[in-house]
């Protein structure tokens, strides 16, 4: 926008003898930027979320008639205001302020990073010359004492270096403000006022979740990445010479990140401004990137060695690897990778065959992966890892609402005036998700919290509701109950949109929350005011994650949120909605891409015909016309030698299905097992090929977010050795097994692609290229995608939502005497599902290097078992053992164990018992039993 | 080994989570201390005190307990706790200060009187172990100087002798005066002035034309017109609040700690006729916690008001906790708030957005004090007790140092320091010539005796870079050194600084530095005098220079002896 065509509105002033208009609530910062002036900054960040603070003094400028300097990132002017930037006066004022700040830390040369923001506006302030003040803090003028009081290297991964520190309180802000962890503030006053963790704890000791924000947010150097540092974490030792943009690989948020690398290594990343993510990144984005790094990664392929069995029992350590596999070069590996396939595929047919494709790939691969299934072997044995986390919520949701994906983004709890989050823990599994909800709570928004755990989240929750585990559906049927009866629901709304409702009413009449309290554990009184208070919201939304899916109940589960929902209108407008929390970077792209055993991209469903046809017609062959088997099954066929060869890329059954003693026999019977991983995960145990493929650095390709947002990122970084990337791989196997694809690039296969989704129309691969990110549905090749759907009915085949009753199914396995706690399952915010990347990503390892099940206090007290000691948790279906973390969240009677630890695996122990219309298994309740580790020994 | 893995730092417990571990009992524990008192933001520096007065300091346990019951981060309580002096936090392994503290006032009254001496010769006397003994900013005793509070229990004139024999006595509770009850100043017509304007025969207009009228400015130290002020507030949208600033900081001032010892009614009639006729909801008087007896009186006062159903807008009492900035009135909303006393920015004004957001009436305790005579004999009966034209009303003069008499004067507005010294004060002490002046406290400026035939007011000192404010006349001799002084109080703005602003936080620092170094290039002082007035955030840093100026203009022999001047 030029300064002369701003819009109506505007204020009119002087700028430097110029009459400019400044927008309403821009600052004059702002506007003497826009019109080329840039007034030297410190304390004030120029991004979204970054409030000014105008407490360094250094943008000061001159306003007519007033009695001191403005600050200029915070004053907004007034019409006719006089303002002068470059006064003699106002130029000496913000030198004095650099030199004074210059005086209290160590010169330029001896500082943390002579290159930060602080040094440059330093120059631009035109401070030439040395502080000519006496210094007023330790280090000041000079080199830093490395065992000063103002450095702190206790985190892995930050280094704290105060004596560079200006007060300007951007740390404080970063965490408290843009990313709400509320960890860093302010202390003590005066020469004394310097950012603190906790109560002034050592920044690794204090509860400090690592996002780095306040790295990013720094001037000063005081707050830097380690990897940036020499030994002493003092000084810049590295600097990167190329920046490159890209995309975080770990969750369903979709961050966009900047990339900096020296040669092909990445030193930093740092968030960038994608939609999702609006410059925010948590631990794993910006500190768990070495994993690319990392002296694991498969660098050649391998051929498991003559002779040597697959042991169900192995113990998986890398140093064996050599006396089970030997390397061979890619022609004789794909040969055999793809000779063992075609093999089954001949003697047993198709059905013999199932791959494993994955979330965490791209777009493209997701769909050459199941299209090499379908058109290369004629079955529809392909699933991924959406089975094990949201495919109860997407059955609930394609039944209810005709589509799998989130009717808003979670960028919506901006506009919404309550939020009710059920079985997630977005600070830990979405952490940047989690700061939009943390910021709608701060600023007044009600946050209903349904957790059968406590959450560091319920503090900022006006309604925090712990109830009992496993049992959501008396608890939701019980707020369902209430807003019919109290007719607190939206009847025109129900009456235009909604299908089955006087069924839905007459079946929650036996949920009344008095009847339902004690199930649930919720006081009646407060599920009444917990459905009043969404029902009567101006706008309520719902997210939620795999605490409502993992359940032999999960669909009924999310059916009942959808009927919360539909019933009080709560859906297609600006901060309302559904939005299942997606787990994996690209699980939602993945499962519109037709990674799913039943359906062909966009959810087109392999039973029907005419569809099938068109994919005939588009492939060349005849199709499978037969639904596939999903993953629990396939391991069960596989046990029963149905399926006798698999493909499985990038996913980790060996670890990441329930009840793995099965799982990993299953395995080990294979005639034919091919993965394609960049590390030695423990499937590839029971492999008979292994392919080196690409990290997400390495490789081109779109991701589709829990947001619907498709976003395209390109290499950054070379794969290491003979590594290959995915889609040449898989591309290769079809070629091998008889297919003649012949893409030119990764462009073409984004095309056909999106030629056969409708779901991406408007989205051609040059938008992408473009524009970074698209939300689907694009109505027009250049207008914005839309955010939030479900305006104007929904895409079923009569337009209408279907409300689904739902009964009450308890938990398939409840505690006894034997058995007598509640086992969950689930993640650290460290480490990212099976822990194949993180766990060797360093700096997310050293955060949680251990496998721990975590008990409250009382409980450990009870069983006569102290904190740190070693445990052994078993269930029906095995033991392992791990250290005993004393956790206040963790509710009596319950315990707590990531599965990311191979060393004690928790899906060992849950329950392989599945949903019965999204096939998912109950990974959040198992009756367990914990003992000292070694009374289970003495045994 | 991955050359990128991190090399040195600490290895966190695994067998807890994150951060510190308190236990449910150490909540629970805290929770039945607190009793009944609102876990509400707003209530966490009474929180703080509850906690310090009950274990003598906060224990970083303590503070995360406190976090939780009041579902704030453990920093937002940490930083607020480290912000004010009166809080003493000992984390894990730190040693609890002794169970006694005595607080030795360092104002220049004080160190006129030799407080220095004084903490020198205690420190050798006491056991480190029983009395802690702290160098504090101005208590408000400085006609009593050199003044120290021992607990809860002020001690004047102080010696070590004195000083010891307070420590063996109660220093829980403080000595109370013999003060105007409730009771007491209902029988002399007071509640009178409140009566009329409740019934409505003192319509509001016609109360803030009579405050206009009468001249009546603001006397914490900006001297604002009170009746402009009711008027401006009465203009925004309501609902509106009202503070009352009772956290008489500035060095030399202690004439609303006088008022309050002795008529507390007079105030608190005078906050309920502003809140009636202004429309404010709800009173918080903000009382500094250096004033112990006063913070009792007014505890009983306002039950006993509240209890008499007389007053018709809720008041409630909140205590500072040693903060000189907490006076500036937009860093006393934020304690009221709860937080750390950081000046805001202007605009806007708290008049628009105050307190909680409020359009926020405040109000000096002084101020408010002549509200209800005014009401009862007219806007003109006051305004003729000035000294003559443009000066009006009666003032409060705080007067301490070398005068024969000092204390509380109240005296026409406008009278010249000449008369003040020789008509209220019974002239110099003996054996003193007088030398200096501030004429209003610690950031007024200090003057040479030649310019003390000026009148006493408003807008007097403002050509000299200097002003009255808060009426607080500290008067230095021939056996006085002015440097000494202006070195006391940049030494008190370094101590006093919130340290927000670069100017002022790192001004005041090497202001002091410089001095103490005998530094005397001028051009140093100039240029950090000028950053300090032009961008400080708030009036401390614009005015943390002033005696140092006047140091330099007035007294060039004192800033560097032996130079040319």
């Amino acid at each position: 926008m030029s300064l002369d065509d701003a819009p109506a509105q505007t204020i009119a002033f002087t700028l430097d003898g110029r009459a400019v208009t400044a927008a309403p609530g821009e600052t004059i910062w702002q506007v003497a930027q826009r019109a080329g002036t840039m007034i030297p900054h410190l304390c004030w960040k120029d991004a979204p979320g970054y409030r000014a603070d105008g407490n360094c003094r250094a943008c000061m400028v001159e306003v007519a008639g007033e009695r001191v300097r403005a600050a200029s990132c915070k004053r907004r002017p007034s019409g006719g205001m006089v303002v002068t930037t470059g006064s003699d006066r106002v130029i000496r004022n913000r030198r004095m302020v650099f030199e004074l700040l210059a005086a209290d830390m160590p010169a330029r040369a001896t500082g943390p990073d002579p290159d930060s923001h602080f040094w440059r506006q330093s120059d631009l302030a035109g401070l030439t010359d040395a502080p000519r003040y006496p210094g007023g803090r330790p280090g000041a003028q000079k080199e830093i004492p490395v065992d000063s009081i103002f450095h702190d290297g206790s985190h892995p991964s930050i280094a704290v270096n105060l004596d560079a520190c200006i007060s300007c309180g951007l740390c404080d802000r970063a965490c408290r403000e843009v990313q709400v962890n509320d960890v860093i503030g302010m202390g003590g006053r005066g020469m004394d006022a310097l950012p603190v963790f906790d109560a002034q704890d050592p920044m690794g000791l204090s509860t400090c979740v690592g996002c780095g924000e306040c790295v990013q947010a720094c001037p000063t150097g005081a707050l830097m990445e380690k990897t940036l540092l020499d030994d002493t974490a003092t000084r810049r030792a590295v600097v990167a010479d190329t920046v490159k943009p890209s995309v975080c690989p770990f969750c369903g948020v979709g961050c966009q990140t900047e990339v900096h690398l020296k040669g092909n290594d990445i030193v930093k990343v740092d968030g960038r401004q994608g939609p999702a993510n609006r410059g925010k990144l948590c631990i794993k984005g910006r500190f768990g990137m070495d994993y690319a790094m990392s002296p694991e990664r498969l660098i050649r392929p391998l051929i498991r060695r003559d002779g040597v069995a697959k042991d169900p029992a192995a113990q998986m350590r890398f140093e064996d690897i050599d006396a089970v596999f030997r390397e061979a070069s890619w022609d004789e590996a794909m040969a055999l990778a793809a000779g063992g396939l075609t093999a089954v595929r001949d003697a047993h047919g198709g059905q013999a065959i199932a791959g494993f494709g994955s979330a965490k790939g791209t777009n493209e691969e997701a769909y050459l992966f199941q299209k090499l299934i379908r058109q290369g072997f004629g079955t529809n044995n392909v699933d991924h890892c959406t089975r094990l986390c949201h495919a109860s919520s997407v059955a609930a949701l394609m039944e209810g609402v005709g589509s799998g994906a989130v009717s808003a983004p979670f960028t919506a709890a901006d506009d919404s005036d309550c939020i009710m989050m059920i079985g997630c823990r977005p600070e830990q599994n979405h952490p940047v998700a989690a700061t939009y909800f943390k910021q709608a709570a701060k600023r007044g928004a009600k946050l209903m919290i349904f957790d059968p755990r406590r959450q560091g989240m319920m503090r900022l929750a006006t309604h925090p509701v712990i109830f009992e585990p496993g049992r959501d559906v008396p608890m939701l049927n019980a707020m369902i109950h209430t807003i019919i009866e109290e007719g607190l629901y939206d009847r025109q709304y129900v009456q235009a949109n909604t299908d089955g409702f006087e069924a839905l009413r007459e079946k929650v009449k036996d949920f009344s929350p008095k009847a339902m309290a004690e199930i649930c554990g919720v006081e009646a009184g407060y599920l009444r005011d917990l459905a009043r208070t969404f029902a009567t919201a101006e706008r309520a939304i719902i997210f939620w994650g795999m605490g409502v899916s993992q359940h032999v109940h999960g669909t009924d589960n999310a059916r009942c949120l959808i009927a919360l929902s539909l019933i009080t209108g709560q859906i297609g407008r600006p901060g309302t909605g559904l939005h299942p929390l997606r787990g994996q970077n690209n699980v939602q792209g993945a499962s519109d891409a037709g990674l799913i055993p039943m359906v062909y991209p966009d959810y087109k469903s392999v039973e029907d015909a005419d569809i099938r046809h068109r994919y005939e017609d588009a492939w060349g062959r005849a199709l499978d016309p037969a639904r596939g088997l999903t993953v629990v099954e396939i391991m069960h066929a596989v046990a029963a030698g149905n399926v006798r060869a698999m493909y499985v890329q990038g996913e980790n059954p060996a670890m990441s299905d329930p009840d793995q003693t099965h799982a990993r026999k299953a395995l080990a019977t294979l005639d034919h097992l091919v993965v394609q991983d960049i590390f030695f995960t423990e499937t590839a145990w029971f492999a008979d090929v292994i392919l080196p493929a690409s990290a997400q650095p390495e490789k081109p390709g779109t991701y589709t977010n829990s947001n619907r947002q498709v976003q395209l990122a390109l290499p950054v970084r070379k794969p290491p050795g003979q590594a290959r990337q995915d889609w040449k791989i898989i591309a290769e196997m079809a070629a091998r097994s008889g297919l003649d694809w012949g893409y030119g690039g990764i462009d073409e296969v984004y095309a056909e692609m999106a030629g056969l989704m409708p779901s991406l129309d408007n989205i051609p691969w040059e938008r992408l290229m473009r524009e970074g990110a698209v939300c689907y549905p694009a109505k027009s090749v250049d207008g914005p995608g839309e955010e939030v759907i479900f305006y104007d009915g929904f895409p079923t085949a009569s337009g209408r939502a279907r409300l689904v009753p739902t009964d009450l199914v308890p938990p398939d396995e409840l505690p006894d005497a034997d058995f007598p706690m509640v086992l969950t399952t689930g993640r650290l915010l460290e480490h990212w599902h099976t822990g194949a990347m993180t766990r060797r990503a360093t700096h997310l390892d050293a955060q949680e290097s251990e496998p721990v099940v975590s008990m409250h206090p009382r409980d450990i007290g009870r069983q006569g078992l102290t904190r740190g000691q070693q445990v052994t948790v078993e269930t029906r279906r095995g033991a392992i053992t791990l250290t005993l973390r004393a956790d206040r969240d963790v509710t009596p009677g319950m315990l707590f164990i990531p599965f990311c630890f191979v060393e004690a695996p928790a899906n060992f122990l849950t329950n392989p018992q599945l949903d019965p219309y999204g096939k998912i298994p109950e990974f959040k309740f198992s009756a367990a039993r914990i003992l000292p580790a070694a009374a289970t020994a003495a045994e | 080994m991955n050359q990128h893995a991190p090399a040195k730092f600490k290895r966190r417990d695994p067998s807890v989570p994150k951060g510190r571990q308190i236990a449910d009992a150490d909540v629970a524990a805290l929770s039945r201390l607190l009793g009944d008192m609102p876990r509400r933001r707003d209530m966490l520096i009474e929180a703080l005190h509850v906690v310090q007065d009950h274990h003598c300091h906060l224990s970083a346990t303590n503070l995360a307990a406190l976090a939780e019951l009041f579902a704030l981060a453990q920093v937002e309580v940490y930083e607020v706790a480290s912000f004010y002096h009166h809080f003493d936090i000992v984390r894990e392994g730190e040693t609890p200060p002794a169970p006694l503290t005595i607080r030795v006032s360092t104002c220049v009254s004080c160190e006129l009187a030799g407080c220095f001496e004084l903490i020198r010769d205690l420190r050798a006397a006491v056991d480190p172990a029983r009395v802690r003994v702290v160098e504090a900013p101005c208590i408000g005793q400085c006609d009593g100087a050199p003044a120290a509070l021992v607990g809860r229990r002020v001690v004047r004139h102080a010696t070590v002798e004195t000083l010891l024999a307070a420590c063996a006595g109660d220093t829980g509770r403080p000595d109370l005066p013999d003060y105007q009850t409730l009771d007491a100043y209902r029988a002399a017509g007071g509640y009178g002035a409140l009566a009329r304007v409740l019934s409505g025969e003192i319509a509001a207009e016609a109360a803030v034309a009579v405050m206009s009228d009468s001249g009546l400015r603001g006397l914490g130290g900006a001297g604002f017109p009170a009746g402009r002020k009711w008027g401006f507030v009465r203009g925004y949208a309501g609902p509106r609040l009202m503070t009352v600033n009772g956290d008489e900081g500035e060095p030399g001032t202690f004439k609303d700690r006088w008022w309050l010892e002795r008529h507390p009614h007079r105030m608190l009639e005078g906050a309920q006729i502003a809140a009636r006729v202004v429309g404010c909801e709800r009173i918080y008087v903000y009382m500094r916690d250096e004033y112990p007896a006063v913070l009792e009186i007014l505890r009983r006062e306002m039950a006993a008001l509240a209890a008499a159903d007389i007053a018709t807008v809720p008041m409630e009492l909140r205590r500072g906790a040693g903060a000189y900035i907490c006076g500036e009135e937009s860093a006393m909303i934020e304690s009221i708030e709860g937080k750390r006393g950081l000046p805001r920015h202007r605009p806007p004004y708290i008049a628009q957005v105050g307190l909680f957001g409020r359009p926020t009436l405040n109000q000096n305790v002084e101020t408010l004090a002549w509200v209800p005579d005014i009401l009862t004999h007219g806007a003109d009966w006051f305004a003729r007790q000035g000294a003559g034209e443009g000066h009006n009303g009666l003032r409060s003069f705080s007067v301490s140092g070398r005068v024969r008499d000092p204390g509380v004067k109240l005296a026409p507005a406008g009278i010249p320091l000449t008369r003040l010294i020789e008509e209220y004060c019974g002239g110099m002490e003996d054996g003193h010539v007088f030398k200096a002046f501030f004429p209003g406290g610690a950031s007024g400026g200090i003057f040479p005796a030649h310019m003390a035939d000026r009148p006493m007011d408003f807008g007097t000192w403002e050509p000299d870079q200097g002003f009255i404010g808060s009426h607080a006349v500290v008067i230095l001799s021939d056996r006085d050194s002015v440097r000494d002084a202006a070195l006391n109080t940049v030494k008190f703005f370094a101590h006093e600084s919130c340290g927000q602003c670069t100017p002022c936080r790192a001004g005041t620092d090497k202001m002091v530095r410089m001095l103490e170094a005998r530094q005397t290039d001028a051009a140093l002082y100039e240029d950090l005098l000028e950053v300090m007035g032009d961008s400080s955030i708030c009036g401390l840093g614009q005015a943390a220079g002033n005696c140092v100026r006047h140091l330099m203009r007035h007294f060039p022999d004192e800033f560097a002896p032996g130079a040319d001047a």
